[in-house]
């Protein structure tokens, strides 16, 4: 169980101090796929870096704290302090291309043995990756290319098989079909539930696409300009959005077969940046398990 | 009725590596659409990475040559044999919009500067005149001259830049505009908004678009007509609502399942216990 408490993560650039985070206070229970929504600006990158423990300057922590409940391999408490030394052991991190994101002159498997405190034994953790790999649908091979000799979609899924590798309590996935076709992408997101189900960890997903947060989330936490918005169970906010900004996300993006107009009024009214909704750093829970942030001044006016 | 865009066995072959091993890469195979219309219409290629969207939309706008077949648009001949207009003869009649407008435009230019050098060179209007078009066009995708006069790509956001983008290609008063990927680098819940502007353009100022996307859902919602590709084939071609209501080919039928929709799961999703 992930708790963080009143946190504020802020950048510090030149002279100015821009609050990215502010004051975002929730409850992330364990075993469960946590969608994280908003647009561009909301915070919800920095949110992850956060969580996942890489804050370098000019981001800072401003205030609150993050409680992971994790205990790291020397039996202490994961904090923000130590998390580092948990990175893709008990936590771990999937990012948006992968193309960047594997060393391009090394093959595969030496990034599978390249991994900090591995055995040390190569010929151990190369059968061991080699039967991994085979679990999540790709050719034992592969581990033998080089990143540019695979396709986009198994790149992703390879960086997905060094993520779990290690079977982590926690992974973090940002964006992670953003670049890819839907074909593959719902290879994709189908793989992430797989491994989700037969593991039991848990996963926060960013993403824009509402689509992907219905198709792969339990929990769906909402976020705007640096708060949470609404945040609940995926079923409840979907069929029962109670804030006019989820309702705008909801309905932004057309369906096939739908003929209606809805989109059209609410892209509309979503248009006016991050000051176009007034949020509340409390939140309130309106159902068991479904939060909204306190009473929403403006927004009535706007939806 | 007019022929808005039609291709005669397109085909574009790439060749890759040296004289030994050289390797042929069919992006385009007998690529024939026709579309026949009175009014402007939107016709939207949709297709993964790969499928040749790009490369038709290249071919189209005269950046790659076809190997062979020919492309006409509007009942003038834009690719292959018979293709003699003049740069910007064509020019006036087909404009691009490009997938990402952070690179469209130079970082150290101002983005109104390319309005007037589309008015002055492309248009051969005079300063007076290009002033003129400038703020028509920047007012009919929503926006005001005189905020965006002397500012660099840094200080609009993604979808401003792409509605100036859209401004920039009406200038020329273009038949079809063609549109690789237009959205893909905007915020979902700000697609709607260029989406709406083309549907727009499309029924008050008698512009066509080809609409290159990924995305079938917003294909659905704008597009007269929908091409189906598949590894540099039309697979499917026809009215959109025909197209993905009641799909033929088994690749529409594998992308269209593919769409994550707010409407059934592909996988039951159990809550969670507290």
């Amino acid at each position: 169980m992930i708790r963080l408490n009143a946190l504020k993560i802020s950048y510090r650039i030149g002279g100015r101090i821009i609050g990215a985070v502010d004051g975002v206070t929730l409850t992330i229970p364990d075993g469960c796929i946590v969608g994280i929504a908003g647009e561009s600006g909301c915070g919800k990158s920095t949110l992850m870096k956060a969580i996942y423990g890489d804050i370098q300057a000019p981001m800072y922590l401003s205030g609150g704290s993050i409680n992971y409940g994790l205990k790291g391999l020397d039996g202490r408490p994961v904090t923000t302090d130590n998390i580092r030394k948990e990175w893709f052991r008990s936590i771990s991190y999937v990012p948006q291309s992968s193309m960047n994101s594997l060393n391009p002159v090394t093959r595969i498997r030496e990034q599978f043995i390249d991994f900090p405190g591995t055995d040390s034994n190569k010929k151990r953790v190369l059968e061991r990756a080699r039967d991994y790999i085979g679990r999540l649908g790709l050719a034992p091979d592969i581990l033998d290319s080089y990143p540019h000799q695979l396709s986009g979609g198994m790149r992703q899924r390879v960086m997905i098989g060094l993520a779990t590798f290690f079977q982590p309590e926690l992974i973090i996935a940002d964006e992670p079909t953003t670049a890819l076709d839907v074909v593959v992408q719902k290879e994709i997101l189908m793989l992430l539930m797989e491994v989700q189900e037969q593991m039991g960890n848990t996963v926060l997903v960013v993403s824009h696409d509402m689509g992907v947060h219905y198709q792969t989330t339990h929990k769906m936490l909402i976020m705007y300009a640096g708060r949470v918005v609404e945040y609940g169970d995926t079923d409840s906010v979907f069929a029962d959005p109670q804030h006019p900004y989820t309702k705008m996300l909801i309905d932004s993006l057309p369906t096939i077969g739908d003929d209606s107009m809805r989109g059209v009024m609410a892209s509309q009214s979503g248009a006016g940046g991050d000051r176009a909704y007034q949020v509340e750093p409390s939140l309130v829970e309106v159902k068991p398990n479904h939060f909204v942030a306190g009473p929403a001044l403006d927004a009535g006016a706007l939806a | 009725m007019t022929i808005i865009l039609k291709t005669e066995e397109l085909n574009k072959v790439y060749r890759s590596g040296g004289i030994v091993g050289a390797r042929q890469i069919h992006a385009l195979r007998d690529v024939n659409i026709t579309v026949d219309s009175d009014k402007p219409v939107v016709i939207a290629v949709v297709g993964e990475s790969g499928s040749g969207k790009t490369t038709l939309a290249k071919t189209l706008l005269r950046l790659e040559a076809p190997t062979s077949g020919r492309a006409i648009v509007y009942d003038n001949v834009v690719a292959g044999t018979g293709a003699t207009q003049s740069k910007r003869e064509f020019l006036g009649l087909v404009q691009p919009i490009f997938q990402n407008p952070f690179e469209a435009f130079s970082r150290y230019r101002p983005v109104d500067a390319y309005l007037y050098e589309t008015a002055r060179r492309v248009a051969g209007m005079d300063k007076t005149q290009a002033e003129a078009a400038v703020a028509d066009a920047l007012d009919s995708v929503g926006l005001d001259h005189g905020h965006i006069r002397g500012k660099y790509t840094a200080q609009f956001s993604g979808g401003e830049l792409q509605r100036i983008s859209v401004a920039r290609a009406l200038i020329p008063q273009p038949k079809l505009i063609i549109a690789d990927e237009p959205v893909s680098m905007i915020d979902a819940s700000r697609r709607m908004i260029i989406i709406n502007l083309f549907k727009r353009l499309r029924d008050e100022a008698g512009r066509s678009f080809l609409y290159i996307t990924h995305d079938l859902a917003t294909a659905y919602y704008i597009s007269d007509f929908v091409a189906v590709m598949n590894k540099g084939q039309v697979v499917e071609f026809g009215p959109a609502r025909q197209v993905m209501s009641d799909p033929q080919h088994s690749y529409t039928r594998l992308l269209l399942d593919s769409i994550p929709t707010i409407r059934s799961r592909w996988r039951p999703r159990a809550p969670v216990a507290a």
